[in-house]
C-alpha cells in the first residue's frame, strides 16, 4: 500500500477493499520501524490518528467520500493541530499543546485525511539540512550518513522512505524544493498567497508559504486543490481563483517554452547534478517541449537580500516567545527581563540564536536603511528578472541544489558556506513564485538529484502537469531506497 | 566590524542572555555573514521602490464586529504560571 499513489488508495478505500484504519495502521507500523534510523517525526500518536481513522471510515460508509478521505497525511511539526504537541522543532515549545488548528489542517480535516504524525524539522524552519532540530537530525532515507535536506527534512524523508504517502511542509527559502531533491520526491511551493498561513508557527511572514511533498506530481495536484484556499484570517492569502489541478494534469507539453537561465548552468554547480538536469530537459524536448536562454542577473545578490530579509521577520516574529504566555520558561531568575533573557536562551538554538541577533541588528536604529530597505529594494530588482524571462518562457527549469545531498556535519561549522547553497531556490522566495522539485536521477554516491521547475504567478496547473508529463515517460519518481522497515523493497 | 559590546548590546535588545564564550562565537558568526550581506552596499538601487509584498494588493478590511469567541481560559492553559485569569510574571513595580 505504501507505492500506491493517493488516487489509488483513494480508489481502495471508495471500493472498501481497504479500511483508513488498517491504512493507518499499515503506515504507523512503517513509521515505528524506520524512526530509529531515520528520525523523520517528533510526535506520533497512534491513539489520536486512529480516532480520525474510525471517524473516516464511518464517512465512508456512508458514501460520503471526498478525494482524500482516510488517506493519512503527515505534517511538518510547525502547523498548529488542536490537540496535538506543535513544536516547530523548538525546546521552547516543547510542551506546547496547540489549542487550535491551522487553515491548512482544518481543509485537511473537512476532507476526511487522517493527521499521520508531526514531522521532523529545522528549528522553526531555519536550515538547510535537519541538523537544527531540537529533536535530533533526520536522516536520508538513500544514505543514512546523508542529511536530508531541510528545514521540510522529516517530510521530506518520510515520503520517500514511503512511511508516509504525503506531507505538508513549508518553504521559505527553499524548504520544500532542497530536500524533496536532496530525498528523490517531488515538493511543490505555491505562490505566495495562494495557502493560508494561518497557524503555521511564523519565520519569515513575506516569505513563508505552506506546501507538499509527495511521489509525484498526481499526489501533489490532489494536496493542493485541498490546501489552497482563500482565507480571511491571513491578510496576505490571495482570494484568486483555484484551477482544477488534477483535471488539469493531461495538457502535455507540446509548445512548452523551457527557459534556461545561465546563472543556473555555471560551475559552481556539480556536474553530477546538472548532468541529470539537462537530460531531463532533452527528454522535455522529445515531448514537444522548446528550450530558450534566460537570464536573472540579480540572481547572485539573493543570498545576502534574504539573509537580511528573513532574519529580520524572524526576530520580529519570535520576540513573541517570552516564557509568560506559552512555551519554555527558566526555573531561576531575578525580574522579569531575565525571566525573558534566560528562557529565550534556554530555549532557542544556536541557529535560531544566530538569525534572531542579525535580525535585531539590521532592524536597529540607524541600521534599517543601509540593511532591510536595501534589502526591500533589490528584492524588486530580482523579481523583475523573472517578469522578464516569463516574457519569454513558460516555465524555467535548474537545479534545486549545488550538490547532492552531503554527509551530516559536513557544513555546520559554517553557518554563511550553508546559507550559499541556498543561492538556486532563495530567488523564487524574493519573487513570490511557485517551485517544485522533481526527482531525475542520481548523482554522487547514488544519491538523488531534483530538477526544479518554476512557474508564474498561479500557474501551479501548468507546472504539475508539465512534472506530470514527464512522470508519465520516466520512473525517477518511483524510484526507492531500501527499506528501513523490517520488509522487501 | 561589530565589537563584544556590540555583539552584548544587540542581545540585549533581542532579550538573548549570552555567556561569554557564546558572545565571542556570536561576534565571529555575525561578522561573517556580515560581511557577506555587505555586498548589498555596491547596488545602485536610486529610484527602486522597496518591495514587501511579491503581489500588487491593498490590504482586505472587514466589518469592526467580533468574530473570535472567549476561549480565556484555553489559552491560559497554556502558560507557566497563571492565576485567576491573569499571567503571573515576577514583580515589575516596587
Amino acid at each position: 500500500m505504501h507505492r500506491d499513489t493517493l488516487k489509488a488508495l483513494s480508489a481502495q478505500l471508495a471500493a472498501r477493499k481497504v479500511s483508513s484504519v488498517e491504512l493507518t495502521t499499515h503506515f504507523l507500523d512503517r513509521i515505528e520501524r524506520a524512526q530509529p534510523v531515520l528520525n523523520a517525526f517528533i510526535t506520533v500518536d497512534r491513539e489520536k490518528s486512529l480516532a480520525q481513522a474510525r471517524a473516516a471510515d464511518e464517512r465512508i460508509a456512508k458514501g460520503d467520500i471526498a478525494p482524500l478521505t482516510g488517506i493519512p497525511v503527515a505534517h511538518k511539526d510547525l502547523f498548529c493541530a488542536k490537540g496535538w504537541r506543535t513544536t516547530s522543532g523548538s525546546k521552547i515549545l516543547s510542551n506546547f499543546v496547540s489549542p487550535y488548528d491551522a487553515h491548512v489542517i482544518e481543509q485537511f480535516d473537512r476532507a476526511g485525511a487522517v493527521i499521520l504524525g508531526k514531522a521532523n524539522m529545522d528549528e522553526f524552519a531555519m536550515g538547510s539540512s535537519c541538523e537544527n532540530s531540537a529533536y535530533g537530525c533526520v536522516r536520508n532515507p538513500w544514505d543514512t550518513q546523508a542529511v536530508p535536506g531541510g528545514s521540510s527534512g522529516g517530510s521530506a524523508a518520510a515520503v520517500a522512505a514511503r512511511i508516509a504517502p504525503a506531507a505538508t511542509a513549508t518553504d521559505t527559502g527553499g524548504s520544500i524544493r532542497q530536500p524533496a531533491s536532496f530525498t528523490g520526491v517531488s515538493g511543490l511551493r505555491p505562490t505566495y498567497g495562494r495557502v493560508s498561513r494561518f497557524g503555521m508557527v511564523a519565520f519569515a511572514s513575506s516569505l513563508d508559504q505552506a506546501g507538499c511533498i509527495a511521489k509525484g506530481a498526481e499526489d501533489l495536484a490532489m494536496l493542493l486543490g485541498v490546501m489552497a484556499s482563500y482565507d480571511p484570517r491571513d491578510s496576505t492569502c490571495l482570494d484568486h481563483p483555484k484551477d482544477d489541478y488534477v483535471g488539469g494534469l493531461a495538457r502535455g507539453v507540446k509548445g512548452l517554452r523551457i527557459g534556461l537561465p545561465k546563472e543556473y548552468f555555471t560551475k559552481d554547480v556539480s556536474r553530477d547534478v546538472t548532468d541529470p538536469i539537462l537530460a531531463a530537459v532533452e527528454h522535455y524536448k522529445k515531448l514537444g517541449a522548446t528550450v530558450v536562454d534566460v537570464s536573472l542577473p540579480n540572481q547572485g545578490l539573493s543570498v545576502p537580500v534574504y539573509y537580511v530579509l528573513a532574519p529580520a521577520e524572524a526576530s520580529s516574529n519570535l520576540s513573541r516567545f517570552d516564557g509568560v504566555r506559552y512555551g519554555h520558561r527558566a526555573e531561576k531568575y531575578t525580574d522579569l527581563m531575565d525571566l525573558y533573557k534566560k528562557s529565550r536562551a534556554e530555549g532557542f538554538g544556536p541557529e535560531v540564536k544566530r538569525r534572531i541577533m542579525i535580525g535585531t541588528y539590521v532592524l536597529s536604529h540607524g541600521y534599517y536603511d543601509a540593511y532591510y530597505l536595501q534589502a526591500q529594494k533589490i528584492r524588486r530588482l530580482i523579481a523583475r528578472d523573472f517578469t522578464e524571462a516569463f516574457q519569454k518562457c513558460d516555465v524555467i527549469m535548474g537545479p534545486a541544489a549545488p550538490t547532492v545531498a552531503y554527509d551530516i556535519g559536513a557544513k555546520v561549522t559554517d553557518p554563511v558556506q550553508m546559507y550559499l547553497d541556498d543561492l538556486y531556490t532563495i530567488p523564487i522566495n524574493l519573487a513570490g513564485l511557485p517551485g517544485m522539485s522533481i526527482p531525475c536521477g542520481f548523482g554522487n554516491k547514488g544519491r538523488p538529484v531534483g530538477l526544479q521547475i518554476v512557474g508564474n504567478y498561479f500557474d501551479e496547473a501548468r507546472m504539475l502537469a508539465v512534472a506530470h508529463a514527464f512522470q508519465q515517460a520516466t520512473d525517477w519518481h518511483a524510484k526507492e531506497p531500501p527499506s528501513f522497515s523490517g520488509e522487501g523493497r | 566590524m561589530l565589537s563584544l559590546q556590540d555583539v552584548q548590546r544587540i542581545a540585549h535588545l533581542a532579550r538573548l542572555e549570552l555567556s561569554a564564550a557564546e558572545a565571542e562565537a556570536m561576534q565571529a558568526q555575525m561578522n561573517s555573514i556580515l560581511a557577506m550581506v555587505d555586498q548589498m552596499s555596491a547596488v545602485d538601487t536610486k529610484g527602486v521602490e522597496p518591495m514587501s509584498h511579491p503581489q500588487e494588493v491593498t490590504q482586505p478590511l472587514r466589518d469592526d464586529g467580533v468574530t473570535e469567541p472567549d476561549r480565556r481560559d484555553d489559552f491560559l492553559a497554556l502558560a507557566p504560571q497563571a492565576e485567576d485569569g491573569l499571567y503571573l510574571v515576577p514583580k515589575v513595580i516596587e
